[in-house]
């Protein structure tokens, strides 16, 4: 298939920036969208132009590392896909594809369609941990938990932290990816020793970054490659005004 | 590459409840549904207008006879009116900054219109509010409805009512804000319970049905007073002009 891309190009973070058209010919549709953009490179490598840079790590949907924000939709809108699992075979040959990078003020472009997602690090580095004492490593089955209670915890448990969430806010809000690892570590008997004071510092951590307010419009959820539900941000709303009162 | 840095951590103690963005989310879910309420009463008063002159105008005395109920409930709307607009305003402000850098391609997946359009609404309904205030309450649009008294000797309400909605104009302004008011409710009351966390993945759509289902029950119990007027089904009483 041959494909048209319209490709974010910025140099560092002080350019402008600005679209630039290149086209991707004889591509496989088994390819993945990473590995198209790979051999876009290579194409341009040899035409002596600098490749087009972009985040990638696992390439297998578990690290988080990729981005993009294919056609307006971040990983390009397959349910529950990250952009390196979603196949070429998505699109039709002779497709113009729009690329752009995650778009936030706490996520400043680095170069082309690479962002700075450290900001959700220093959320974690607030609150998204557990304390254990140090010694012996426990046992993983010393504290008995039920079985609908690890998978509640599992179904926040599985955000990846790419920040799509974030990237498809049409308010930049990061309340999904904050959401999920309260429920997460709220759920379980081990984050029940900080819970209240975990949500009020990543909840004002979240605020210090710059991401957005969250007003329930689900695009977050829309888009998220692991499938987290909104129930989660309900579920932080909830531990939030718990930690108020506590 | 980017290195990750922990910014120092005090400057978190200068993010208290109501300045976070989950307090303010919470404060504009409650000013929200006392104003809600408000709306629905309202409603209800206006609704006597089916069964007579009589049972409106003394509906009408027996609020202004309750004066410290009135003014109180009017302080409390007061007050919410100005926190749920200025902090509706400032969150419209912040978000558009939060994403300096628009996007080239922008597609929407699941947020509905309503959603997208609350502070439109919104504007609409609290301007709606200063000139409703001033046709209705302060009487300084249409001055002519002070003079209005019943054969009892009370502000004759149901005929500045009437008078008022006789007025083509008068009445689609009214029916649009009425149009606002309630598409905004349709967005915020499944919307009210997320923020207050009493929603889940079963709740979810049950509470976008309601939302839908409470809007038009607003739509039509207001409307329904114009159309009647406009429709010659309310009439002005005998004498009156
Ligand atoms: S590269 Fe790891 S999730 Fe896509």
């Amino acid at each position: 298939m041959n494909l048209t891309l319209r490709v974010w190009r910025q140099k560092n973070s002080q350019d402008k920036g600005h679209l630039e058209i290149y086209q991707a010919n004889d591509i496989n549709e088994d390819m993945s969208f990473l590995e198209m953009l790979d051999v876009v490179n290579e194409d341009l490598i040899k035409k002596d132009i600098e490749p087009i840079h972009f985040d990638h790590d696992c390439r297998e949907g578990i690290c988080g590392a990729c981005s993009l924000v294919i056609n307006g939709i971040p990983h390009g809108g397959k349910k529950g896909c990250t952009t390196c699992e979603l196949r070429m075979r998505n699109f039709k040959d002779g497709d113009t594809i729009t690329i752009e990078p995650f778009r936030a003020k706490a996520f400043p472009v680095i170069r082309d369609l690479m962002v700075d997602r450290s900001s959700l690090d220093r959320v974690m580095q607030a609150g998204g941990f557990v304390s254990v004492n140090t010694g012996g490593v426990p046992d993983a089955n010393a504290i008995p938990i039920h079985k609908e209670i690890s998978d509640k915890a599992m179904d926040a448990a599985a955000c990846i932290g790419c920040g799509a969430c974030v990237a498809a806010c049409p308010n930049a809000s990061a309340m999904l990816f904050v959401s999920a690892k309260v429920s997460h570590l709220a759920t379980l008997p081990q984050g029940k020793v900080e819970r209240e004071q975990r949500v009020r510092k990543m909840v004002a951590q979240m605020d210090i970054e710059g991401f957005g307010n969250c007003t329930n419009y689900y695009e977050c959820e829309a888009v998220c490659p692991k499938e987290i539900s909104v129930k989660s941000i309900a579920m932080m709303n909830r531990e939030y005004m718990r930690a108020l009162v506590k | 590459m980017s290195t990750v840095q922990a910014k120092p951590v005090p400057s978190q103690a200068k993010v208290t409840f109501i300045s976070s963005s989950i307090g303010k989310k919470i404060f504009q879910a409650v000013t929200g549904s006392l104003m809600f309420f408000f709306v629905v009463g309202h409603m209800l008063g206006n609704l006597q207008i089916f069964i007579g002159q009589d049972q409106l105008n003394t509906y009408a005395q027996a609020l202004k006879d309750l004066s410290a109920l009135l003014w109180s409930v009017r302080f409390v709307m007061f007050v919410c009116l100005v926190i749920h607009v200025w902090w509706g305003i400032q969150l419209y402000f912040e978000n558009l900054f939060s994403r300096p850098i628009r996007y080239i391609v922008n597609t929407t997946v699941q947020a509905s219109l309503s959603s997208r359009t609350m502070i439109f609404t919104g504007g609409g309904i609290f301007l709606y509010v200063v000139y409703h205030l001033l046709h209705y309450t302060f009487i300084v649009t249409n001055p002519q409805y002070a003079g209005l008294h019943d054969s009892l000797g009370r502000h004759d309400v149901y005929s500045m009512v009437v008078l008022g909605f006789q007025n083509g104009w008068i009445s689609t302004v009214y029916f649009i804000a009425m149009f606002s008011l309630s598409y905004h409710l349709t967005h915020a009351i499944p919307s009210l319970f997320q923020t207050l966390g009493l929603n889940n993945d079963k709740t979810k759509s049950k509470f976008e049905v309601l939302g839908w289902l409470v809007a038009i029950v607003i739509f039509v119990g207001f409307s329904v007073i114009p159309a009647a007027i406009l429709l010659k089904i309310i009439n002005l009483p005998e004498g009156v002009l």
